[in-house]
């Protein structure tokens, strides 16, 4: 049956586990305030990331490469605008101007399928740097702008972790409602929800409005731990495929799967830089088929795999 | 009191490039019929269900349901007008459950249930089409019957003022034909408004009050099902002219 009760036993237990854990991660900074604090605010943006952009790629199977371009944007509305108005108008602003881009995308490209949305999306990315860039040659000054606004690490650090709470809300009430329902219909056969009265490009735009806008929220939140922002930084195309693969080796079929993948994968990326600062896009292509081929279900698939395995033995056995 | 046109088409048309799949059907149905759509392999019976569901968009002509024209709509505001349908391969949702396979035709679509009242519904669906045993089962395990079943189940969540069934029958043993055409009987007394594409000809016979047989997209013969199939042009479209 589909759940009807507001709040499960299980959902309780999700809520109080997720509340802990939050506390925990919240009292980072007070413990250290230098290198792991900074490695605190990467994996804290990479499980904002990768959790919005598995609301929508998760359910629809659209891998989405745009997620450079929604964070470029955030950074930029933050960077050009830092001198006239205050930073958290700003920050609404960049939520904004992402939801307004994902609507356009969306129209434009939902209904292309597969490897032409992955490729459109990736393209997509790579035309608003290189617009930027030439909007900042011809009519500016120099190639980036200076973001001087005082703002500590940790004020950063936590601002992203009530973003993360924020998308795991978010996360939960789409999976529970009319909404959730009707993308794992659209993700199972879209023939199907068409037949069934369900508006599919309605709800895919909706649903990539929501994870761009929060793409976008991040790129602006972030933007005052780099004092001078480039296009090559902002609109970095490893940062897509960095969300992509952290999402997919943590299981994007589940809300908590991504940060499954976020925390191993950005201790390992960080290790791996600095090691072998000159082939880090050679391992990244090794890590992502590693991934492909090794956990095509995600941590989080695998695990509830092995955890089947294990109740199946634990009533049938033969004592 | 004499009975409503639930459905009208008339001088529906669909071409793919130069082939002309359906051409210029007309036909009625009235509120409570059954009507088969028959013919042989490739005369485009599928093609025009397919149109008068939304899946394809005529090329010319009109579609009215209870007097509303719903030629070249959308999929999605077709069924939620009210008309629901099975397709002529099984297509349930594989990774679901078969309560939730059957709660995805009542969300979005004619009718629209959620919460207590779609469990309801569903509870009443399960015991109608004999599947409360397997409510919680994931639908890829269950047999073809079963899974055709859900899609029947998943089609009438909606309550539609109009139910298409696309070669529900095919792919079944006969004694599994004998509880598929009961099942279509129960929804006929009822009096439920359907459409039935089928290559079955006694099912044709048992639970058609009229039927329309079209060869190469154009209908050739239309009436009570025992008269049309004895029509010549009947007989010479499914086997030949020197058979006839």
């Amino acid at each position: 049956m589909i759940e009807d009760k507001f709040l499960t036993r299980r959902e309780l237990a999700g809520f109080i586990i997720a509340i802990v854990a939050l506390a925990i991660a919240a009292m980072l900074p007070v413990l250290n305030t230098g290198y792991i604090l900074s490695l605190g605010v990467t994996i804290a943006m990479y499980t904002v990331l990768s959790t919005s952009w598995a609301l929508f790629s998760g359910p629809t199977h659209y891998i989405s490469l745009a997620t450079a371009a929604f964070f470029g944007l955030g950074m930029y509305v933050v960077g050009s605008g830092i001198e006239v108005l205050p930073f958290p108008i700003l920050a609404i602003i960049a939520t904004c101007a992402g939801a307004v881009l994902a609507f356009l995308i969306g129209v434009a490209t939902l209904r292309l399928s597969g490897i032409y949305f992955v490729i459109f999306t990736l393209g997509l990315a790579e035309f608003i740097r290189q617009i930027v860039t030439w909007v900042q040659t011809t009519m500016g000054t120099s190639s980036g702008l200076y973001v001087l606004i005082n703002i500590e690490e940790k004020t950063i650090y936590w601002r992203l972790l009530c973003l993360a709470a924020f998308v795991y809300l978010i996360g939960w009430g789409i999976n529970r409602s009319r909404l959730g329902f009707a993308l794992r219909i659209i993700g199972n056969d879209e023939e199907v929800a068409k037949h069934s009265g369900i508006n599919v490009a309605l709800v895919k735009v909706l649903l990539f409005m929501i994870s761009g806008s929060i793409a976008a929220l991040t790129g602006a939140l972030l933007a005052p731990r780099w004092t001078y922002i480039e296009p090559t930084i902002a609109f970095s195309p490893m940062l897509s495929f960095l969300v992509v693969i952290m999402a997919l080796v943590g299981g994007a079929q589940r809300l908590w799967g991504p940060i499954l993948g976020v925390i191993p994968f950005a201790l390992v990326w960080d290790l791996i830089t600095a090691q072998f600062p000159n082939q880090t896009a050679l391992m990244l292509g090794i890590a992502f088929l590693l991934v492909v081929y090794a956990i095509p279900n995600g941590i989080g698939g695998q695990g509830a795999k092995y955890w089947a395995k294990f109740k199946h033995w634990r009533d049938f056995r033969v004592t | 009191m004499s009975p409503n046109l639930a459905l009208s088409v008339h001088n529906v048309t669909k071409n793919f490039g130069g082939l002309t799949a359906v051409d210029q059907i007309t036909f009625d149905v009235m509120e409570h019929d059954v009507v088969g759509l028959i013919g042989p392999n490739g005369s485009g019976k599928t093609t025009m269900l397919n149109v008068i569901s939304g899946m394809l968009r005529s090329s010319s002509g009109k579609i009215k349901l209870y007097g509303r024209n719903i030629a070249r709509h959308s999929a999605n505001r077709i069924a939620r007008q009210g008309i629901s349908r099975t397709f002529q391969l099984v297509r349930t949702l594989p990774t679901m459950t078969v309560a939730e396979n059957i709660a995805a035709g009542g969300v979005f679509s004619y009718r629209r249930y959620w919460g207590k009242e779609l469990n309801r519904r569903i509870r009443y669906m399960l015991s109608h089409v004999g599947l409360s045993d397997k409510a919680e089962m994931p639908v890829a395990a269950l047999t073809y019957i079963d899974q055709k079943r859900v899609e029947l189940a998943r089609a009438l969540m909606a309550d539609p003022k109009v139910l298409l069934l696309d070669e529900w029958l095919a792919g079944l043993n006969p004694s599994e034909m004998k509880i598929g055409i009961n099942l279509i009987r129960g929804l006929r007394y009822e009096g439920r408004t359907i459409i039935i594409v089928e290559h079955h000809m006694d099912a044709i016979r048992s639970l058609c009050d009229r039927c329309v047989v079209m060869n190469s997209g154009v209908k050739i013969a239309e009436g009570n099902p025992q008269a049309v199939l004895n029509e010549p042009e009947v007989i010479r479209a499914y086997l030949g002219e020197e058979n006839a």
